[in-house]
């Protein structure tokens, strides 16, 4: 790139816990298209981890292939990342928080990513209830090779190219509660204030957590007859209600909004508050997170905030009973059995 | 009839009905012999089915030591009617055929020219047995015991092993020994005991142990200190990550707080366990895959990322005949190419080649010190015959001052101390670049991974002369492998010579008694066997100083043969195919054949496999 992200910093920039600014959770300058909805979600999960003080190196950040996929350059710059193979980023993932519990697994990727190439894996890692945020960058088009409908595009939506999407779409919420996701939640880029709680709490839940970001495309998908645009989903999306999240010890400073507050303590001692608008949806239980989705996409309304959670949630390494050491931290006195062990195998093949 | 006499020396095959409890039975006998001292090699050559298909269990027996396949059937005990007409058919002149004569054998089937032994096994069950299992079950001890009498075996050593095999559970070890008994009686009291074949005790087999490559190479992978395995299931590697799991369940769990200190993973596909393994070697934990050729093709995207991105990965691939659809269960060496250069652009991968279940322990677990230096995919390429049937072996050995070599790595403290850090950037000349695990520091030593387009320090760039200098580097790279993987080992023949052979894997045993048989001949020829690609110098210096060089591999393409004249530019002339691909291991005739044929075209037999012509001069 022939120019760099300015250095320059407000002194007096706000510090979190541990005395980090958000700066130091940023990432290199976008490349993305001005006005892209990825970025707009970059800098959600750049607020979001700077707010939870989380240590930006105990933080891995993945991806697949594509414009959703190159986002991560764009944030954590002080985090390990990894752009991996296209549809495959939920198998490197699975391997790399096999290895090491300890760190925050933040995948990303876009709905060709994970809805086409991907499906296979992304409902994998769900059923595997694999402790990580996956977020979709969910422009229902294909970017990097010009705008070709994504298999999220919803049928009769037409792209700049003109021609309406003649296929049923794939609802990633709707799959992921199918797979046995525990976090099932959907945004929009244009929505920073609910998209920032979600991804926190996203965050201190274990288990998967899926957030399907519809996310416009302004260069290929954000015309009158899309329904990814700016305007179709301003317009059309309906709030489960509005979350809070509190992070554990905190003190409750935000603001409480009327309605009927429900708040739950979530495993890493954290809570969210939650004020629901859709009294129909009990999203702590599956069948009427199944049926409140359902029942916007007969009405043809985005449904967006907190779909599902499980409370009781036990992830992939408690399923295999994984050592709470690290595995990549443990050594040849903790793994090789040595020379006597197999004077004794030696013997029983004799 | 000259009946075939021999001591100590004979093939036996058994042709049984998947899925009716014949494995262990046949085990039983093949294990017998090699506790009396005497080297056998059992060869498993089952369908892909689960029950009902024919299948059949091969031993050799051979005091001489040669383990590879002979070629010929001495005798057949046949308990499947379904394959009986072939069965006769096998056995070479003079030999024997051992049947149920429960029902007496179709006239159409007889032969004069063997010796046809008839044992009542149906009518013994039934009259001993009520249980339909049972009946099915004792039939294969029977048979065990009434061969322990026509080959005047030591029954004591046939009752000890059922001892060993059921410890602790008496209710199973005195039916199976009246079972055998049962077999033994009959043949003592009905037959001529003992044939023209027989056993004696020996001591030709030493400290030797009798194990399946895929259980070693298990074992490799554990010693080798594999955390996280992720595989599909795929005949015939499957038992690879079965016995890393029996293991690890032994020493691997904490017995105070129940948790694992490894990680295992059936994923949903092969594209994904190579991804897990990736994943997990990213970040800083050992972790392997295990598959067959099928599997490969799958993983070929991935295993191109590995090679650019420079990623430690082990994979373990047990060869098989392809396609998908094609003789799973039959052995090849035919993945070496596809494994060579493995994905797309410009990729070379390294492979092990092993040969016997010792060295499929050792590279087993050197795989991973090696893709740790490295920082590459190591693919260790066994095949069918070695991972899935019993081998006689050296026995396992592991050093206990062993340290693991966790390759180039800087910790917090390096980082900390001001050491340089490009993901990519070669400090020392060896083209081999440091890495950083993922949360190692807060400030220093994050990088972003990519395939190739980035700069020595992983910043991202699309420049021409940044992805071309990365790419000789990577050949440079190349070279430095060349110093850290095995060795060939060469065996001069000792008398001088300008013909040699070449061969690597489960060509090795048939490979080695071809040579002695062509050096009774009068042939001599120098031998060595590749363990390695990247080929060492060594490889080329010994094809260089010969002029001429039998490549003997077990594929139709001469893949090995391919990947030497593509490396070093031999030409055709020089290097000669010895080549088998039906799917059973290559074996001795067969190379010894072959050979001939090369050397001195108009004096030899033609290449087919007519039982009468295989036995022919031979064999006595």
């Amino acid at each position: 790139m022939s120019y760099q992200l300015p250095k320059f910093r407000h002194p007096e920039l706000p510090v979190n816990d541990l005395g980090y600014t958000r700066a130091d959770y940023e990432g290199a300058i976008s490349t993305l298209c001005a006005g892209c909805g990825h970025d707009s979600i970059s800098g959600a999960i750049v607020r979001a981890c700077h707010e939870l003080s989380i240590e930006p190196h105990k933080i891995a950040k993945l991806s697949g292939i594509g414009c959703s996929s190159k986002a991560p350059t764009y944030f954590l710059g002080n985090s390990h990342g990894f752009n991996s193979v296209h549809g495959r980023m939920p198998s490197v993932v699975t391997g790399a928080a096999l290895a090491n519990r300890d760190l925050l697994y933040m995948g990303v990727s876009g709905d060709g990513d994970t809805a086409s190439i991907g499906m296979g894996q992304f409902a994998h890692v769900a059923r595997r209830n694999l402790n990580m945020v996956y977020i979709v960058m969910n422009n229902g088009c294909y970017g990097l090779t010009k705008g070709q409908d994504s298999a999220t595009a919803d049928r009769g939506s037409a792209s700049k190219k003109g021609d309406p999407n003649i296929y049923s779409a794939i609802d990633l919420c709707g799959t992921a509660l199918q797979m046995g996701a525990t976090f099932v939640a959907r945004s929009f880029s244009g929505d920073k204030e609910q998209l920032v709680p979600l991804i926190k709490a996203a965050i201190s839940h274990r288990g998967f957590a899926l957030i399907d970001v519809v996310s416009p495309c302004v260069t290929f998908n954000n015309n009158s007859k899309s329904t990814k645009s700016y305007d179709f989903v301003r317009e059309h999306a309906e709030a489960t209600g509005t979350i809070d999240f509190v992070p554990m010890h905190s003190e409750i400073t935000t603001h409480y909004q009327p309605g009927h507050a429900h708040e739950v303590t979530m495993h890493d001692g954290s809570s969210i508050r939650l004020y629901k608008m859709d009294e129909s949806l009990n999203p702590f239980d599956r069948r009427s997170a199944v049926n409140v989705l359902e029942e916007h996409r007969y009405s043809g309304n985005i449904l967006t905030g907190l779909i599902y959670m499980n409370l009781d949630s036990r992830d992939l390494h408690e399923v295999l009973e994984t050592s709470q050491r690290p595995l990549n931290a443990l050594d040849e006195s903790d793994l090789c059995p040595g020379n006597k062990m197999l004077v004794n195998i030696n013997a029983s093949l004799r | 009839m000259k009946r075939i006499e021999s001591v100590n020396d004979f093939v036996i095959k058994f042709a049984n009905v998947n899925g009716t409890g014949s494995a262990s039975a046949n085990n039983l006998f093949a294990k017998a012999l090699f506790r009396m001292g005497l080297p056998v090699s059992p060869k498993n050559i089952f369908p892909s089915n689960i029950q009902g298909l024919p299948t059949w269990y091969e031993v050799r027996v051979n005091e001489k030591g040669y383990l590879g396949r002979r070629g010929g059937i001495d005798i057949a005990l046949s308990v499947n009617p379904q394959s009986m007409a072939q069965d006769i058919r096998e056995v070479l002149p003079g030999g024997y055929f051992i049947y149920d004569n429960t029902k007496l054998l179709d006239l159409r089937l007889h032969r004069d020219d063997i010796s046809i032994i008839g044992v009542p096994l149906t009518r013994i069950c039934n009259e001993q047995y009520e249980d339909p299992r049972q009946r099915q079950l004792f039939k294969n001890v029977i048979y065990v015991g009434a061969l322990a009498a026509l080959l005047d075996m030591d029954f004591k050593v046939l009752t000890g092993l059922v001892e060993d095999q059921f410890k602790g559970k008496k209710n199973l070890v005195l039916p199976n020994i009246h079972a055998l008994e049962l077999g033994y009686q009959y043949a003592r009291n009905n037959l001529d005991c003992p044939i023209g074949i027989r056993v004696e005790k020996s001591d030709k087999v030493g400290d030797k142990i009798l194990l399946d490559g895929n259980t070693a190479l298990g074992l490799g992978a554990l010693y080798g200190g594999a955390t996280v395995a992720a595989w599909y299931p795929i005949t015939p590697s499957t038992s690879v990550v079965d016995a890393f799991e029996k293991y690890a369940k032994r020493v691997r769990i904490d017995p105070g707080t129940g948790q694992r200190n490894y990680a295992i993973v059936q994923a949903e596909d092969e594209l994904s366990a190579i991804g897990m393994a990736i994943g997990a070697s990213w970040n800083g934990a050992r972790a392997f895959t295990a598959t067959s050729g099928p599997g490969v093709s799958l993983m070929s995207e991935f295993l191109g990322l590995a090679y650019f991105a420079e990623i430690p990965t082990v994979l373990f691939n047990v060869q098989r005949a392809g396609p998908s659809t094609g003789m799973p269960t039959r052995t090849q060496q035919a993945d070496i190419l596809s494994c060579a250069y493995a994905s797309h652009g410009d990729t070379k991968q390294v492979l092990l080649f092993p040969s016997t279940p010792k060295e499929c322990f050792d590279f087993g677990a050197q795989a991973f010190d090696l893709a740790e230096r490295l920082q590459t995919p190591i693919i260790v390429m066994t095949d069918l015959d070695l991972g899935m049937n019993d081998n006689m072996s050296e026995p396992l050995a592991w050093d206990d001052e062993r340290k693991y070599d966790r390759g180039k790595v800087l910790s917090a403290q390096d980082l900390e101390e001001g050491a340089v850090f490009g993901r990519y950037l070669d400090v020392d000349g060896d083209a081999i670049c440091y890495r950083t695990y993922p949360g190692t520091h807060p400030t220093k030593g994050a990088f972003f991974t990519r395939g190739t387009s980035r700069n020595e320090y992983a910043v991202y760039t699309e420049k021409g002369e940044e992805y071309e200098a990365n790419m000789l580097r990577l050949l440079r790279k190349w070279d430095t492998i060349n110093e850290y993987v095995p060795a060939p080992i060469i065996i001069d023949c000792g008398v001088e010579t300008d013909t040699a052979v070449l061969y690597f894997g489960t060509s090795e045993e048939s490979s080695r008694e071809a040579l002695d048989h062509l050096s009774d001949e009068g042939v001599h020829l120098n031998a060595m066997r590749v363990r390695a690609f990247p080929f060492n110098d060594e490889v080329q210096e010994f094809i260089e100083r010969h002029k001429q060089v039998f490549v003997i591999e077990q594929n139709r393409d001469s893949q090995l043969r391919t990947l030497l004249m593509a490396e070093f530019e031999f030409g055709p002339e020089k290097l000669k195919s010895v080549l088998c691909f039906d799917g059973t291991p290559i074996s001795a005739r067969n190379i010894r054949k072959q050979i001939k044929k090369h050397l001195n075209s108009d004096n030899v037999l033609p290449l087919h496999r007519d039982v009468a012509l295989l036995r022919a001069g031979e064999f006595s």
